[in-house]
């Protein structure tokens, strides 16, 4: 079972793999938070997103997947100008991981047999210009959490250990997912993320049936079910790429810029980062949509994703954020 | 003789296992260590595969691989040692129960990879609330109890290897019955049971049961026995027959209560046979609302344990000597003394090595750090009414006093005081003498008793406290009569029932508390806030800040 689960393939959970898609079209909206229960198909869709992702091209042998040589770090050495096509990274940051893995450390083997002082990147480098994925991200060590928290603000991994001092670009997707049963997360780090989804079971009998009718395919006619569904997969591929060619054209009018600082006033979210990634969403979401500016109904698909997880809690409102944002949106939009 | 039903069970889940390993990610059983167990663990064994015992503290570099450091050393390259990961087989981990959020992710990350890894979980909890972790549980198709077994009725028998190769040959051409796609699902939510996992697993087993009895397709009897099988441990209501709605409030759960509108509103999806639902019926549990109940409450306690709960001390803190020892990931080596253990013995080694600096594996030195998780204990005061000033003057007293041996205690202070319609955090966690007497000699009293405000301001402190990995604890000094709700209005009633949600609210954050009733007649409020809280009432109608600094300190069990 290498090849994973085709992205098309899911059943429902329309918002999860929208929010996704989204980040694919515009990669500065930042990140993926993935909440719900367990069986939900959490993990599966982001495992799926690796062989939906259009290819990048980077630099022959750059430990940063730089676009230019001149943006190659200059402790990689690399002279060859030359350009290759290579998949998007997406790159597993497992739970047990240590400190030295995830920012790099210095080079074990170069430096006993050779004597040099070398760097050997690590998760991060590999995941510039791609996706960082962190499955049960909320049982994630706290030390880990500081270094990426830090990373992710910055864009830049600098590492300053064993007499090593480097830096690095490290902009990333981040795609975090969790149940939120097992361990909350901490506000600075819910906050990294761009777009917040819950997920939760198909609530009709038809769709779970068909869940299990596909997985069912998947496991005993894995190549033709294969065949028709990664057909699906490269037809949203090139949707993704039209909205990319797409996104710099979409028109931002100024009642839109003022109904989203209307939308976050109204829910009191913390800061400026909900405005600006509602803008940014809305905007993928109207490139993808093929419009020429945002329009309302953009702003109304988006909020929720945009904004659920930045109101400031109330232990004791059952409701839940999603709620409370749809509740504001109907007020502020109308 | 002829075995009991869950015995039989137990043997045809096993040998269904050893077909699909991998589909059907593995199983738990429920015993406590004993004869039964023991015939049980007897017969996993005659599974055919690769098998490893682990455990619930068992490292990453075990489980995952890591770099060996004595072979590094040897050959000058890195050398990695494989984990468990790497190979497939069979995990067995005993003592489940005991298995931490952590171990649980990274073993159902494994298992989701599909490199055809199955566990076994020997789950030796006594209570209902000691279990398997719900997100390893949830992954394994089979979920057994052998408690009520007598170890006279049970023997090790499964088909022979050479069967269960054949049945893996067989599962691949096997036919599956479209309708039993849709008879497993509309089973699985009429048993409330919400996770998709548990149709695919049950669909799974159902084939590997067919290919076990040798058939060419998968019959009614393989789904009811996969049904059987799976369904029962997970169910979380029973099925109602379509003509009574009465017991419909039995469901504790929103969720799966729509699931069940959903069923029966929905014309196009045939319900499955009466016999079916009865078979899989015959075998839930007993007591299954009560175990569905303690099972939330468990999770409730344990909620929050990504962040700060528990030290491991070697990455934060005051730094100790560096100790030999071996590097598994989890600690980081202490280079410089590495270095300096390895110095004198050069001269010895040089003759072999040559010029470059020859370390073995004893040099080994790793960091360790001291990191104590300190208290933080919360002071919340009822700075209500005319009758609380002389005890808020106390509470003052005892704040200074611990905080005057905070430094050796390593306990942080922090005060709550509520008055009129709100609480307010006068005194932020702190150890500092100064700022904090400053800040006690200006609080007022006066007013309604707004114990909720309190109670939601202090689950607040230790929520915030918790994340800087501090323990919080509480001691609350009132007279129990709230008289002002959440939202600043006034009334009894309302007041009282606020301040009883807020209190479990904080009783979730903080193990530790004391409730010091100050009423000058003690009475029935103070206890029955105590009880929501779960923490011991103190009677002290009259006392000074050494008196009570004394008790909360014996109520809280000391430093």
């Amino acid at each position: 079972m290498t090849t994973p689960f085709p992205f098309s393939a899911i059943v429902g959970q329309d918002q999860m793999k929208l929010a996704m898609v989204l980040t694919a079209i515009d990669p500065g909206i930042g990140g993926v938070l993935v909440f719900g229960d367990r069986g939900t198909g959490k993990s599966t869709a982001v495992r799926a997103l690796a062989a939906l992702l259009p290819p990048v091209t980077a630099v022959r042998g750059c430990p940063v997947n730089s676009e230019r040589l001149e943006d190659c770090p200059d402790w990689a050495d690399i002279r060859d100008p030359d350009l290759i096509d290579r998949p998007t990274p997406v790159v597993d940051l497992p739970l047990g991981v240590t400190e030295d893995r995830v920012t790099g450390a210095l080079d074990i083997e170069r430096a006993l047999t050779q004597g040099e002082k070398a760097f050997e990147p690590g998760l991060l480098a590999r995941a510039n210009r791609g996706y960082l994925y962190i499955d049960e991200v909320n049982l994630l060590e706290d030390h880990i959490v500081d270094l990426l928290l830090d990373v992710a603000q910055s864009g830049v991994n600098a590492v300053e250990r064993e007499g090593l001092s480097i830096r690095h670009a490290a902009r990333f997707v981040l795609v975090g997912s969790g149940n939120p049963e097992e361990g909350e997360l901490r506000p600075q780090l819910l906050d990294r993320f761009g777009l917040s989804v819950e997920v939760t079971s198909p609530d009709t009998i038809e769709d779970r049936v068909e869940v299990i009718r596909r997985r069912s395919a998947y496991e005993t006619e894995t190549d033709t079910f294969l065949a028709h569904w990664q057909a699906e997969d490269a037809a949203l591929r090139d949707r993704i790429l039209a909205a990319r060619a797409a996104l710099a054209g979409v028109a931002t009018p100024e009642d839109i810029l003022r109904d989203c600082a209307n939308l976050s006033l109204a829910l009191g979210t913390d800061g400026l980062r909900g405005e600006l990634t509602l803008l940014r969403a809305a905007r993928a979401l109207a490139a993808h949509d093929g419009a020429a500016a945002i329009t309302r109904d953009q702003l109304r698909t988006i909020a929720p994703l945009a904004l659920g997880h930045r109101l400031r809690r109330d232990p004791l409102d059952e409701a839940g954020s999603a709620a409370r944002v749809t509740r504001a949106v109907s007020d502020v939009l109308g | 003789m002829s075995a009991p039903p869950a015995w039989t069970r137990t043997l045809r889940a096993m040998a269904a296992l050893a077909v699909d390993p991998g589909g059907l990610g593995g199983l738990t059983l429920r015993a406590r260590a004993g004869p039964v167990r023991q015939t049980a663990e007897a017969a996993l064994a005659k599974l055919p595969g690769p098998q490893r015992r682990i455990h619930p503290e068992i490292s990453d570099t075990q489980l995952f691989g890591g770099l060996n450091i004595a072979a590094s050393l040897a050959e000058g390259r890195m050398v990695r040692d494989p984990g468990l990961a790497e190979t497939p087989g069979l995990l067995i981990l005993p003592m489940a129960e005991r298995c931490s959020a952590g171990l649980a992710a990274r073993l159902g990350q494994l298992l989701d990879a599909g490199k055809g890894h199955a566990l076994v979980m020997l789950d030796e909890g006594a209570e209902p609330e000691e279990a398997a972790p719900d997100s390893l549980l949830d992954r394994l198709a089979f979920h057994l109890d052998l408690s009520g077994l007598h170890w006279a009725q049970v023997a090790a028998t499964l088909p022979a290897p050479a069967e269960i190769d054949a049945a893996r040959a067989r599962r691949a051409s096997l036919s599956l019955p479209e309708t039993s796609l849709a008879t497993l699902t509309v089973l699985a939510a009429q048993f409330g049971i919400d996770s998709l996992r548990a149709p695919i697993l049950a669909l799974a087993a159902a084939r590997a049961l067919a290919a076990l009895d040798g058939a060419g397709i998968v019959t009614e009897a393989h789904v009811t026995e996969a049904a059987e099988l799976v369904y029962p441990a997970r169910a979380t209501q029973r099925p109602e027959a379509p003509e009574e709605d009465s017991d419909k409030e039995d469901t504790p759960d929103t969720d799966t209560e729509e699931e069940k509108d959903d069923t029966a509103t929905d014309p196009g999806a045939e319900l499955p046979d009466e016999m079916l639902i009865d078979a899989v019926a015959a075998l839930l549990p007993d007591g299954l609302l009560d175990r569905v109940a303690a099972r939330t409450r468990a999770r409730g306690a344990l909620s929050g344990g990504g962040a700060g709960a528990r030290r491991r001390g070697n990455r934060h803190g005051r730094p100790l000597p560096a100790r030999p020892g071996h590097p598994d990931g989890r600690a980081r080596i202490d280079v410089i003394a590495t270095l300096r253990a390895a110095a004198p013995w050069q001269g010895l080694r040089a003759g072999r090595g040559g010029t470059r600096i020859t370390i073995h594996p004893a040099d080994i030195r790793l960091r360790r750090y001291e990191d104590r998780s300190d208290r933080l204990v919360i002071f919340i005061v009822d700075a209500s009414g005319s009758a609380a000033m002389a005890r808020l003057a106390e509470a003052k007293g005892a704040v200074e006093l611990l905080l005057g041996q905070a430094y050796s205690r390593r306990d942080h202070v922090a005060l709550v005081a509520f008055r009129g319609t709100g609480a307010e955090t006068l005194l932020p966690p702190t150890r500092s003498l100064v700022q904090a007497k400053r800040r006690l000699a200006a609080l007022p009293g006066g007013g309604g008793t707004p114990l909720a405000a309190g109670l939601q301001e202090a689950a607040a402190l230790c929520e915030q406290a918790r994340r800087r990995g501090l323990t919080p604890a509480f001691a609350l000094l009132t007279d129990g009569r709230a008289n002002v709700a959440l939202d600043g209005s006034s009334g009894r009633d309302t007041a009282r029932r606020d301040a009883e949600r807020t209190a479990a609210l904080l009783a979730g954050q903080a193990r530790q508390g004391c409730v010091i009733d100050t009423a000058p007649r003690p009475g029935r409020e103070a206890a029955a806030l105590a009880g929501h809280l779960a923490v011991d009432c103190i009677t002290l109608p009259r006392a000074d800040a050494q008196r009570l600094s004394g008790a909360i300190d014996t109520a809280l069990g000391g430093a």
